[in-house]
């Protein structure tokens, strides 16, 4: 017990020192926790995705098409359910600034196949009536103050035109998780514009989203669907839903490489100013060493004086990080909600933060420690300030 | 009075551990600092690079990039009569009909998939782009299944060699040359012939026409002829404003992630040296007195631990910049988002970066430095004197 006082004790002895470090330790841990959460942002996708979802493609790459065809083929493959389809429209609403991501769906199947998108019975049955009719994620909908009802003109970027929908349904997401920023609406009005306006690329979708049975059955579904349209026109791959996000952030891979870099050079920025602080702190104290060691006290109690105190600070740092961690996410995922529809601060985010603090405390008081234990007595006594 | 630098100089010497210390803080901040602004750079660069001031590049109305953009065969030919069109050493007009597509290839020593644009080119397409040069190999024969590849394509891509074959769009195409063109995004794409590509892909239309005007001060009348042309659905721009337009958003990120970073990141190595500073201080109390006493002024004590301190933070950024120096021979591939297809650009050190930097580790050091060097210039000569 004597010893925790102690260490408490010295600890707060230089209020003023104890203090920048305590601040520069919250505002890394912080930091850190900010950056695994943008990365975990990142993988939200992947995350939210289902495992008894494929996604069909056109194998040379997702801006070629596929037929409407192949949807009735698919449709036979055993342990298939339901087969659902969707073209990424790329419609801007009055400015490019005003991104979000927008398809045309087939409207009855997207609602079974995604069951996390929670849209109330009588929106849907508007929707699905409606032909010009859209649903929004409510995330979208408050960010432009959509309402059940309003017109809303899209920019076509892909499809060239002014496309006009009318908000039918404000979907709200099963989980926390849930993409609540997605448009969607019906792939019909895009064809029959299409066959009027470009013949040529109509009764085509961007692609599939195949039901299966249970999430074991996947993988061979996946082979048969691939092998019934080898060698033609428009060849297919077919990977779960999980692979094909993946696939999305292998892409960008360098960018949370370089993320995730920096978010341990913020934690080795802290470490040397931990040990700074530690290595003053001992050097100062160096003749109160000597002293107990001259009353009999053995290496180890006095490695525990300093490994102590440096845990002390740092946990205190640590813990108000982590407190902060959360409103300041909250702003941070406001300001930043069209690149990362879901920002939350993981568990997993939680504990690295914890073992970030534990590294930092441990690794700065290594060094003087040693310095202390190693200090012959009369050395240690005959040393001023 | 001023009190010497070597005074200065060797304190710090003295405290090595803690100078160091504070110092590897203070590097690593410049080091992120320089490296996302270094970042920022190689990809403006690489993106201005790119364009031709004096070629224009003619896309869909309504889309942002020449991947979203189609303009079918009749479109094109209209376009191509334009009188603002310059003629080339044989006459012909300098203007290319092009198709760009993005396919998705495995990267070499890994079965990752990744998207590459592939252009197909026209006869003038190298012309009019003086950056681009042929490295090795020799240019593919029109109507034939040739291709050649960019550099950065062919390093990293598995089958992108020269003599090696790629399999798309139901075909295998012979890689017959490689060219290089600097630092531009052409480095990371592969040309063939547009005829052959368009078959093969069974496209309609192309994405783009790109041509050289007669005299760069025509281009307001060139791109408003166009743009109101009835039988025209097409927008006319700069080929440097398109290609600054790509990069607006990926920069912005860079600059939003960048900033943040460097400003916590600097926060906490301010800490560091404010606390190195302040032990300073407080372990020469006696020693302060003692220079006060031999007549020194409160101004020469405070521009002498603030000197301490600015070359404290002078080490720092020497130290983080000579690291961030190496950052050069790395090169990130990543994808734009704009247009969904990669690109391939390195972190490029400018004598503004540099400065910039060591400024920065300047100006850290004298925050850090300032209150502390306070503390020392207002004590008290005789208490001071007292507490040795």
């Amino acid at each position: 017990m004597q010893i925790l006082k102690l260490i408490f004790k010295n600890a707060f002895r230089h209020k003023l020192r104890t203090g920048l470090t305590v601040l520069g330790i919250t505002i890394a841990v912080l930091a850190f926790g900010l950056l695994r959460t943008v990365i975990s942002a990142w993988y939200a996708g992947v995350e939210a995705s289902s495992a008894t979802r494929l996604i069909t493609r056109n194998a040379v790459s997702l801006v070629f098409f596929l037929p409407i065809s192949y949807r009735e083929k698919i449709r036979q493959v055993p342990g298939v359910t339901e087969v659902g389809y969707s073209v990424w429209f790329g419609g801007v609403y009055i400015t490019e600034k005003n991104f979000f991501p927008n398809f045309a769906t087939d409207a009855k199947t997207a609602l079974d196949l995604y069951p996390e998108f929670v849209l109330p019975e009588n929106q849907k049955k508007a929707f699905l009536r409606d032909r010009k009719g859209a649903v929004v994620g409510v995330k979208t909908a408050e960010r432009f103050g959509w309402k059940i009802g309003d017109p809303v003109t899209l920019k076509g970027t892909i499809f060239p035109g002014n496309w006009e929908f009318i908000i039918r349904g404000i979907y709200h997401g099963a989980r926390k998780s849930t993409d609540e920023t997605q448009f969607f609406f019906h792939w019909n009005y895009l064809n029959e514009t299409l066959r009027k306006t470009a013949p040529y690329r109509a009764d085509k979708v961007g692609w599939y989203l195949v039901g299966v049975k249970s999430p074991d059955m996947a993988a061979d579904v996946a082979v048969a669907i691939d092998r019934l349209f080898r060698n033609s026109l428009a060849e297919t791959i077919t990977e779960t839903e999980k692979a094909f996000q993946l696939s999305f952030i292998s892409m960008t891979e360098a960018i949370v490489m370089v993320i995730r870099l920096v978010s341990y050079i913020v934690i080795a920025i802290i470490m040397a100013v931990m040990a700074n602080t530690m290595a003053m702190t001992v050097r100062e104290r160096m003749g109160e060493y000597s002293i107990m060691k001259t009353l009999g006290f053995g290496g180890f109690y006095i490695a525990g004086l300093i490994f102590g105190e440096s845990l002390v600070i740092a946990a205190t740092g640590s813990a108000l990080g982590i407190i902060l961690t959360f409103p300041a996410a909250g702003i941070f995922g406001d300001s930043l909600s069209q690149y990362f529809p879901v920002f939350i601060v993981s568990r997993l985010t939680i504990y690295m933060d914890m073992a970030a603090g534990l590294i930092i405390a441990v690794v700065a008081a290594i060094l003087p420690t040693r310095r202390a234990i190693k200090v012959r007595i009369a050395e240690g006594l005959r040393r001023i300030g | 009075m001023a009190v010497p630098i070597f005074y200065s100089f060797r304190n710090l010497w003295t405290r090595r551990l803690t100078t160091v210390l504070t110092a590897a803080g203070m590097a690593l901040v410049v080091f992120v600092f320089a490296s996302v602004l270094m970042l920022a750079e190689g990809l403006q660069k690489t993106l201005i690079e790119t364009g031709s001031y004096d070629n224009v590049i003619v896309i869909r109305k309504g889309s942002q990039s020449e991947m979203q953009s189609g303009i079918d065969r009749t479109q094109a030919a209209i376009v191509e009569t334009e009188p603002g069109v310059a003629n080339g050493k044989n006459g012909n007009p300098l203007l290319a009909r092009e198709l760009v597509v993005i396919i998705n290839l495995p990267k070499r020593g890994s079965s990752k998939l990744s998207n590459i644009t592939i252009r197909g080119t026209g006869e003038p397409s190298l012309a009019l782009r003086p950056q681009v040069k042929l490295l090795e190999g020799r240019m593919p024969r029109p109507g034939s299944s040739e291709i050649i590849a960019g550099r950065s394509v062919a390093e990293r891509f598995r089958g992108a060699g020269i003599g090696e074959t790629l399999r798309f769009a139901m075909r295998d195409w012979r890689v017959v040359g490689i060219f290089d063109a600097g630092s531009t995004a052409y480095s990371s794409e592969i040309w063939g012939d547009a005829d052959q590509l368009m078959q093969a892909f069974r496209r309609q239309a192309y994405s783009s026409v790109l041509f050289r005007l007669r005299d760069p001060s025509e281009f307001r009348e060139v791109k408003k002829k166009i743009e109101n042309d009835p039988r025209l659905t097409l927008e006319a721009k700069r080929e440097t404003t398109y290609y600054k337009d790509q990069s607006e958003m990926m920069a912005k990120f860079l600059r939003i992630l960048g900033i943040t970073l460097t400003v916590i990141f600097s926060l906490g190595a301010m800490i560091g040296a404010m606390i190195t500073m302040y032990a300073a201080v407080a372990n020469r109390t006696a020693e302060i007195g003692t220079l006060r006493a031999l007549g020194f002024r409160r101004r020469s004590i405070l521009a002498a631990f603030l000197v301490e301190s600015i070359l404290l933070g002078l080490v720092g950024g020497l130290t983080g910049l000579f690291l961030a120096s190496f950052m050069q021979f790395i090169t990130v591939s990543t994808v734009n988002w704009q247009t969904f297809s990669e690109l391939a650009f390195s972190f490029t050190l400018t004598f503004r970066i540099a400065c910039r930097a060591i400024a920065f580790s300047l100006v850290m050091g004298l925050i850090g430095g300032a209150l502390p060097a306070v503390r020392a210039s207002r004590m008290n000569i005789v208490d001071a004197i007292r507490t040795g």
